[in-house]
């Protein structure tokens, strides 16, 4: 099928202009004309969060390669002219940075569970058999998945009535804990990568696609799990499974799938963005990519070939409806829309909310303790630094008494506005792991920049299939340049410490703290006891413009 | 494209300026020459699977298939020693293929080299990066 055979349509103009009318209304955000045959409902990377938070979009977000200046590489003012998004929308709030603590005060909170689940039954009205899927990140990232062991988001995510999902974070609970709640699923666990790692050979546990006839229609799920699970996480938490791209593999289901009859091809990834694109170039007969992993949200998909290609966001801000018009085997249409859940605007569902409160009122007294306040916005997101993780270096440096401090270049946990408490809560949506041990250890200079640079072909490596889909280890109390254009070994220079102001020595010792470490037995205190006990000394914290890492090559 | 010896010394060169191992990838390109007697190298006709990322470099699963093939032999440029493994196959071998796991000490290229019936050679090769390893989304 040529690509040209095609039709799309978004409906992000349309709320977006709606807006501008201040006319922002539930009816207004759920508006869709419905399209063709099939209907899929896609959320993805939720992270745990059951209620509305506040989230923003990174400013700075570098594309290497082919996919320099590509989005979702563009950021900011040059975001919202790609995609004709006027200034002070919702559209410009919801998807893009600039004037954020302002906008957050119009606006409002996003995501919460119970909307998501309002705007997912108003879809169903309209479609009764749409296909609901979720592209995994979902069991992990909040006080209240450390505490149940995810238990909370799982009976959650269970009322919403998925059809299917797709992990990455998931296994981090260890492999034990994933075999007994995948068991609790009244729906179909995907991944066609994820093999036995003694045999090479599918589980038993997770299948690696599902058939579902709808309105006539047969469409075949597959499932692609993050394929980098062992290298990115804990690989020790989960010895018995192997993962991999495998688009070989993805390539023989497609085939096996069409052969079997079944008439639209959509695949459910947490592969992110640029791997998207890449498989979707390279494996043929793939209609539909649900793009997770990368937290990118694009109000039109992309389309590569024939495939579309529609990532959905995080956190919970995000539910995309993708309607497919499927004739004779093939999809000549489709019309979508990202809808963000403004949590003023939607109602949220009674019966979830209600649960959602159960799960709740055991930590609820704990959770809702307030630590200290902030007088700066608290973000994460951006290639190389965010404030929240700025906050997190300075909480390492000082109470670890280190020289460097290094911390993961993870985009989940929300956002706090200028003003704002700072609750237990909102440190754990930051830092709530099952590795989150803070090591306090000593790094010869040579060997920091070696740890530099391979993280930094993990995210600039030009060839997307080399990238792991992260943003760069942020650094406490060490500056340094970087050319992202440049190859491994290359990248990284004028390492300097500092406190001092002088340049790294390669042949001396340094005090680094640390966390998030995918070795085995690390030692030390929790992170969020770290931060925590940082915040409470400092009592309104503010945090700085971070300038250490001085950028070339984009 | 044709794989000239020239073109595979190239390629070498490559390898040595980005990996920076010159003396590791000039041994696996001495066991080329040895094995090939400087004879043609052509593409296609060999698939050779493996990751992407290693999960873990001491044991990188891969799978080299060369229909028609009498010998196959699998070298890692990266490595100290290159030289992996040959797999012969007779006239009455079922399948031209073999399956195992290497070891890998850094992010390397793996080769794999195959003697045709007709006496001509046909390699390709995967790239396979072994990381200490970042964080995820």
């Amino acid at each position: 099928m040529a690509a040209a055979a095609i039709t799309g349509a978004s409906g992000f103009g349309n709320w977006a202009r709606c807006a501008a009318q201040q006319a922002l209304t539930q009816d207004r955000l759920l508006e869709f004309e419905t399209f063709g045959n099939v209907s899929l409902i896609h959320v993805t990377d939720i992270h745990g969060q059951l209620k509305p938070i506040y989230f923003r979009e990174p400013s700075v977000n570098i594309g290497t390669g082919s996919n320099r200046g590509a989005v979702p590489h563009i950021t900011g003012a040059d975001f919202r002219r790609f995609y004709g998004i006027k200034d002070g929308s919702p559209g410009h709030y919801a998807l893009s940075a600039g004037d954020f603590s302002a906008m957050a005060q119009a606006y409002g909170r996003v995501g919460g569970l119970d909307r998501v689940a309002t705007v997912i039954r108003a879809i169903r009205a309209d479609r009764p058999d749409a296909l609901l899927l979720d592209g995994g990140d979902t069991w992990h990232g909040s006080y209240t998945t450390w505490k149940t062991r995810a238990q909370d988001i799982v009976n959650v995510m269970n009322m919403l009535a998925p059809d299917a999902m797709t992990f990455h974070w998931e296994f981090t609970l260890g492999s034990a804990r994933v075999a007994e709640l995948v068991e609790q699923l009244p729906f179909a666990a995907l991944g066609q990568n994820i093999f036995d790692a003694e045999w090479d050979e599918p589980t038993d546990i997770f299948l690696p696609y599902q058939v579902f006839e709808r309105g006539g229609t047969k469409i075949a799920v597959i499932g692609q799990a993050f394929p980098y699970m062992p290298i990115a996480n804990p690989g020790w938490m989960f010895p018995e499974f192997s993962f991999g791209i495998r688009d070989e593999n993805m390539a023989a289901l497609v085939g096996e799938v069409r052969a079997g009859g079944a008439e639209c091809v959509v695949v459910l990834s947490h592969n992110g963005f640029n791997v998207d694109k890449k498989m979707a170039g390279l494996v043929p007969g793939i209609d539909v990519i649900l793009s997770g992993h990368t937290h990118d949200a694009l109000p039109e998909p992309v389309v590569v070939g024939s495939t579309i290609i529609l990532p959905s966001g995080s956190n919970g801000k995000f539910v995309s409806r993708i309607d497919l018009d499927i004739r004779n085997g093939r999809m000549m249409g489709y019309r979508t829309k990202l809808i963000p859940i403004f949590s003023d605007v939607i109602t949220p569902d009674a019966e979830v909310a209600a649960m959602i409160a159960a799960e709740r009122s055991p930590y609820l007294k704990e959770m809702t303790e307030v630590i200290g306040q902030t007088d700066s916005l608290l973000y994460r997101r951006g290639t190389f630094n965010g404030p929240w993780d700025d906050l997190i270096c300075a909480a390492l440096l000082s109470e670890r008494d280190a020289e460097i401090a290094l911390s993961p270049g993870v985009r989940w946990g929300p956002s706090l506005l200028p003003g704002q408490n700072i609750t237990r809560e909102d440190i754990f949506s930051v830092t709530s792991m099952t590795y989150g041990e803070v090591y306090r250890t000593e790094f010869k200079g040579a060997f920091l920049k070696t740890v530099l640079e391979d993280v930094a072909d993990n995210i600039f490596n030009p060839d997307p299939y080399y990238q792991q889909g992260g943003d760069m280890v942020r650094t406490g109390g060490l500056g340094y340049r970087i050319d992202v254009s440049k190859p491994q070994g290359q990248r990284i220079s004028n390492m300097t410490l500092l406190k001092t102001g002088e340049m790294i020595d390669p042949d001396r010792t340094y005090i680094v703290a640390g966390w998030a470490s995918v070795n085995e037995g690390t030692e030390g205190p929790q992170i969020w006891d770290v931060v925590e006990s940082h915040i409470r000394k400092a009592g309104i914290v503010t945090v700085e413009e971070n300038n250490s890492v001085d950028i070339a090559g984009i | 494209m044709e794989l000239t010896r020239r073109k595979v010394l190239a390629l070498g060169t490559g390898t040595l300026a980005f990996a920076g191992f010159p003396a590791l990838a000039r041994l696996a390109d001495g066991v080329i020459a040895d094995i090939t007697g400087g004879a043609e190298l052509r593409e296609g006709g060999i698939s050779l699977s493996a990751p992407e990322i290693a999960e873990n470099g001491n044991t990188v699963p891969v799978r080299v298939d060369a229909p028609g093939a009498v010998a196959i032999t699998l070298l890692a440029d990266g490595n100290p020693v290159p030289n992996v493994a040959t797999f012969r196959f007779g006239p009455m071998s079922a399948s031209r293929g073999a399956s195992t796991r290497i070891r890998l000490a850094k992010t390397q290229n793996v080769l794999a080299l195959a003697e045709m019936e007709d006496g001509s050679f046909r390699m390709t090769k995967a790239e396979v990066k072994v990381t200490i390893g970042g964080c995820g989304g």
